[in-house]
């Protein structure tokens, strides 16, 4: 049973200005399945935001992109911005980075919905305005809020209209790139609730992309962690954290403060590498705290570790003495 | 635990590094218009500082008749009195700029420092200077210099101050603009925190900042101030001992020389004021793009992302 | 109330006005005025780290730009070191600046391109003329070493761009740290940091703690107060709802506010899920405060006399110097 959406070994080359290329995403596979929260977890330079837009087609013309994007089992990527742009919007949705604050400052939300709506043909006139009605509460904001213009909401409340928006044409998957990074906590929750609400009421796959680990600890079923622009651990968020088979994951865990927890965070020391170059050994290996001789020469494969986790370290297939 | 200094990770959305030889030179050296326009410029300015070593003939010296054909000997052809024209348009040529660098430079001087003072110290201040910006932005510019030239005379000085105090309020909006962004910093507002003074701020965080779009307001400058002076020396306001190349384009104005059918006389000289103000003009926009990044529209581009085959898997994808 | 006290604040109180624009000035409309921090007592001690939390609105970037003198209270008092410093001028603040210096969130904005690491350390020192050529040097080493860039000498040239974001923050804090100062306000100072790094600056920050340097961290991350602040002080709208030792904060909170929010901040941990009290609507904004406690209009356990008593900060909870500004706390 083909998942709804697949991406395989979606790799992301941007030409940099002085010449040569940055391989942003470096084969990245991953599945979402109907109704499912995926969360996709990385720092900056991670290579997470490239990975999102790259299987929306939403690259500039200085990214070549390669690998398949299977949306129920249809290759999307195969003809280009051809084949992607008539499932964006309609069957993949995105509410972007600062999506509140990109949304058109002198239409009234309802209008930004409306044209949404008759962009992709499915509604027109009145029919348009009851249907953006029912969208705007569904995201909880009063129908007749609509009618104001976006700086008349507060931060929260543009949030919610630019997921409205995403909703208009009743994707199957919604991604959401760091949704809440920047809105308090209060309202941070409210939209997490939100989405939650959402994704249970519609039926609706959420892709969410963020470095906020516990909110992906909160929301997700199952996440990947990137780094240095692969993913290097795949899995249920519960054992990412209580079994993580990869220094990063464990680290990063580590690293991240807890309101309740013991102990005082710990940094990882170094810095990602560059992506311009191409490497030997293992990406992480320069910062990693259980590396050894293998990991300076071989790079690892993401490998399957477990039911339904996959990892790539060497450390998972030494037997317990080495290392 | 000591930090190393690791090459922070390329990534696609890196800040450039500003090089220490500065804009202006990073813009010419890799922008074509930039490039062609400083080579122009590059050779004007040549040929009008040499013009008294390297002109062929003499500037008042009769070497044809009147309106003489251009020939091998004067590639340009001759001017009402027998002047060699190339000779004419490289004498010309150095009153063009003179006049052009200097009211540049005067309106330079004093755009900077009203954009300087409005922008810094805002309030009051910011409200006077900017009405008075207002109010010579209002004035147009050639029937007043008309005016004024013809009531003060027509010195080259004059012509000078005339030109400069009118064209620095671009200058002063841009300025200001910049310093008010400047000012809201994190690192001057520190510097302040700090108990820094108004001057150390301004001298040393404020003007570096401001130093390239000051610089990219003042090649645009220069291509106005030719063209002031160049119409001003045309209508006959031009300082009357010296040549410029408005004055080259009056005199054979004057003199009949279309009717004469001497193009060679007026032409030359007209286009080659063109150029001069052209190559100021790509240089000025070449560098006020390279510091806006949103005049940048790639991002709206029909051309979308491109697709390769795949080969091999993971990171050793090609 | 802390007993080493570095910088005391009593009652302080900013307000901005609104600008009416002409309309409103000739139509003689009432002036609005934003009451940014409207009462705020608190006390910073030499080796304590107090952290001022709350949500974007609630006073608390305002109230440390004020106590630092950047801004100017309408009312209240703020004493550094004993001496009153509310209403100095600023040629007598001059020389308490080089005692308290401030680090701010943008690690990106806060460097001047410009300059190298060197000028950018070195220029506190400059403005108030400290010591000679040599002297100056060896300092820069010194606070270069101490926010752990070492060796100092390969930073020394660098420009802030070839630096990462957790460099140029290091970078940040030896300029602050250069003059040696007593106090050190620290806006947000790793929340623009990826989180790899975070930790890091804030190990930092509690080792010139432990040096004797008393530390004012605004955050809006309630798990960093936790876990690195020796005392926290939440703020609503203007005023402390709650103040005590982070531990006494966090695990027995007394005011309602501090209990909603600590529900909803997301866990480690997937299994713990904590039950999420979620307050609706978003904090009214500072001109028309509720009447009464200002909570009250979203306060989930609010009684009919919220809307009339305006509570102050009392002692609740078991541990000393635990204290809440709520009528039914305790």
């Amino acid at each position: 049973m083909s998942s709804l959406l697949e991406l395989e070994e979606l790799n992301v080359w941007f030409d940099l200005p002085r010449g040569g290329t940055l391989h942003a995403v470096q084969g990245v596979s991953l599945t979402l399945d109907r109704g499912e929260r995926l969360g996709l977890v990385g720092e900056s330079g991670s290579g997470k935001s490239t990975t999102v837009l790259g299987l929306l087609g939403l690259l500039p013309p200085t990214a070549t992109l390669s690998g398949r994007v299977l949306l129920n089992g249809v290759d999307i990527l195969a003809g280009g911005e051809e084949t992607v742009r008539p499932h964006r919007w309609v069957d993949l949705a995105i509410v972007f980075q600062g999506a509140m604050n990109a949304l058109n400052p002198v239409q009234t939300v309802s209008s930004q919905i409306v044209e949404a709506l008759e962009l992709h043909g499915l509604a027109t006139g009145r029919q348009a305005k009851a249907r953006v009605g029912e969208l705007l509460e569904s995201v909880g904001i009063p129908r007749d809020r609509g009618d104001r213009f976006p700086h008349e909401f507060s931060g929260g409340m543009r949030q919610r209209a630019a997921i409205a928006m995403a909703l208009a044409c009743n994707p199957s998957v919604l991604v959401a790139d760091e949704p809440t990074t920047a809105l308090d906590v209060m309202v941070q929750a409210q939209i997490l609730e939100l989405l939650d609400a959402l994704c249970r009421d519609f039926g609706l796959a959420l892709l969410l992309v963020t470095h906020d680990l516990p909110v992906v600890a909160q929301l997700c079923d199952r996440a990947g962690v990137m780094y240095a622009g692969e993913i290097v651990e795949q899995g249920p968020v519960e054992e990412l954290f209580h079994d993580p088979r990869h220094p990063y994951t464990r680290l990063l865990f580590a690293a991240t403060p807890d309101l309740y927890g013991e102990g005082v965070p710990v940094s990882i020391p170094g810095t990602p590498p560059r992506l311009d170059r191409t490497l030997a050994g293992c990406p992480f290996q320069t910062r990693c705290d259980r590396s050894f001789s293998r990991c300076k020469d071989e790079r690892p494969l993401l490998r399957e570790v477990a039911a339904g986790r996959s990892a790539a370290c060497h450390l998972n297939d030494v037997p317990a003495e080495v290392a | 635990m000591s930090l190393l200094l690791q090459e922070p990770g390329l990534l696609a959305g890196d800040r450039p590094a500003r090089s220490r030889t500065g804009l202006l030179w990073d813009v010419i050296k890799n922008q074509p218009s930039a490039t062609i326009g400083a080579v122009i410029l590059g050779i004007f300015i040549v040929l009008a500082v040499l013009a008294p070593v390297i002109a062929p003939y003499g500037l008042h010296e009769q070497v044809g008749p009147v309106y003489g054909h251009p020939s091998w000997a004067h590639p340009l052809g001759l001017d009402d009195g027998g002047i060699d024209m190339v000779t004419l348009l490289m004498w010309g040529a150095r009153i063009s700029l003179v006049v052009g660098f200097a009211a540049t430079f005067v309106s330079m001087v004093i755009g900077g420092t009203v954009g300087l003072a409005s922008g810094y110290f805002g309030g009051r201040t910011d409200t006077v200077l900017m009405r008075i910006t207002d109010y010579f932005l209002a004035i147009p510019d050639v029937p007043l210099m008309i005016v004024v030239a013809a009531i003060w005379g027509p010195s080259l000085f004059h012509i000078i101050v005339v030109i400069g105090v009118l064209l620095w309020t671009g200058t002063a909006r841009v300025v200001r603009a910049q310093v008010m962004s400047v000012r809201e910093r994190a690192y001057v507002k520190r510097a302040r925190s700090l108990g820094a003074g108004n001057l150390r701020i301004i001298l040393r965080h404020v003007l570096p900042q401001i130093a390239p779009i000051l610089i990219a307001s003042t090649v645009l400058t220069i291509a106005v101030a030719i063209f002031d002076e160049t119409a001003l020396a045309f209508l006959g306001l031009g300082d009357p001992s010296r040549i410029s190349l408005g004055k080259v384009i009056e005199n054979a104005f004057q003199r009949t020389a279309i009717s004469s059918g001497a193009w060679w006389a007026i032409v030359p000289p007209g286009a080659a004021v063109a150029l001069l103000i052209l190559s100021c003009s790509m240089i000025g926009r070449a560098m006020e793009d390279a510091l806006n990044p949103r005049l940048r529209v790639s991002h709206l581009s029909a051309k979308g992302f491109r697709l390769r085959p795949l080969v091999g898997r993971g990171r050793d994808a090609v | 109330m802390s007993s080493n006290g570095l910088l005391a604040v009593e009652d302080l109180v900013v307000h901005y006005a609104v600008p009416r624009g002409l309309v409103g000035t000739v139509a003689r409309r009432p002036q609005k005025l934003v009451r940014a921090v409207d009462g705020v007592s608190f006390s910073v001690g030499r080796g304590e780290l107090l952290a001022l939390v709350g949500e974007s609105g609630c006073g608390k970037t305002t109230t440390a730009q004020t106590v630092l003198r950047l801004l100017d209270p309408v009312a209240g008092r703020i004493s550094f070191d004993g001496e009153d410093i509310t209403t100095l001028p600023n040629s007598a603040l001059r020389p308490l600046r080089r005692r308290m210096q401030i680090i701010y969130q943008d690690p990106y904005e806060s460097l001047d391109p410009r300059l190298t690491v060197k000028s950018t350390v070195e220029e506190p020192l400059l403005i108030h003329r400290s010591g000679s050529k040599r002297e100056r040097a060896e300092l820069v080493r010194d606070a270069l070493a101490r926010v752990e860039l070492t060796p100092p000498d390969l930073f020394l040239e660098r420009f802030p761009h070839e630096l990462s974001g957790g460099q140029r923050q290091r970078v940040a804090i030896a300029a602050s740290i250069v003059l040696g100062p007593d106090l050190l306000v620290a806006d947000e100072p790793v929340s623009m940091l990826d989180v790899s790094v975070r930790a890091g600056v804030l190990r930092l920050l509690d080792s010139l703690r432990e040096a004797g340097l008393g530390i004012l961290m605004i955050t809006h991350d309630l798990s960093t107060a936790a876990r690195f602040a020796d005392r926290i002080a939440v703020m609503y709208l203007g005023r402390i709802v709650e103040e005590g030792p982070a531990e006494a904060v966090v695990r027995d909170p007394q005011h309602p506010y501090t209990k909603a929010l600590l529900s909803v901040v997301p866990r480690r941990d997937p299994r713990e899920r904590s039950r999420a009290q979620i307050l609706t609507g978003e904090a009214p904004d500072a001109i028309r405060i509720p009447r009464g406690c200002r909570f009250h209009p979203r306060c989930p356990v609010a009684i009919a006399d919220c809307r009339e008593v305006d509570p102050a900060l009392e002692r609740h909870g078991a541990a000393p110097g635990h204290r809440a500004a709520c009528i039914l706390a305790g």
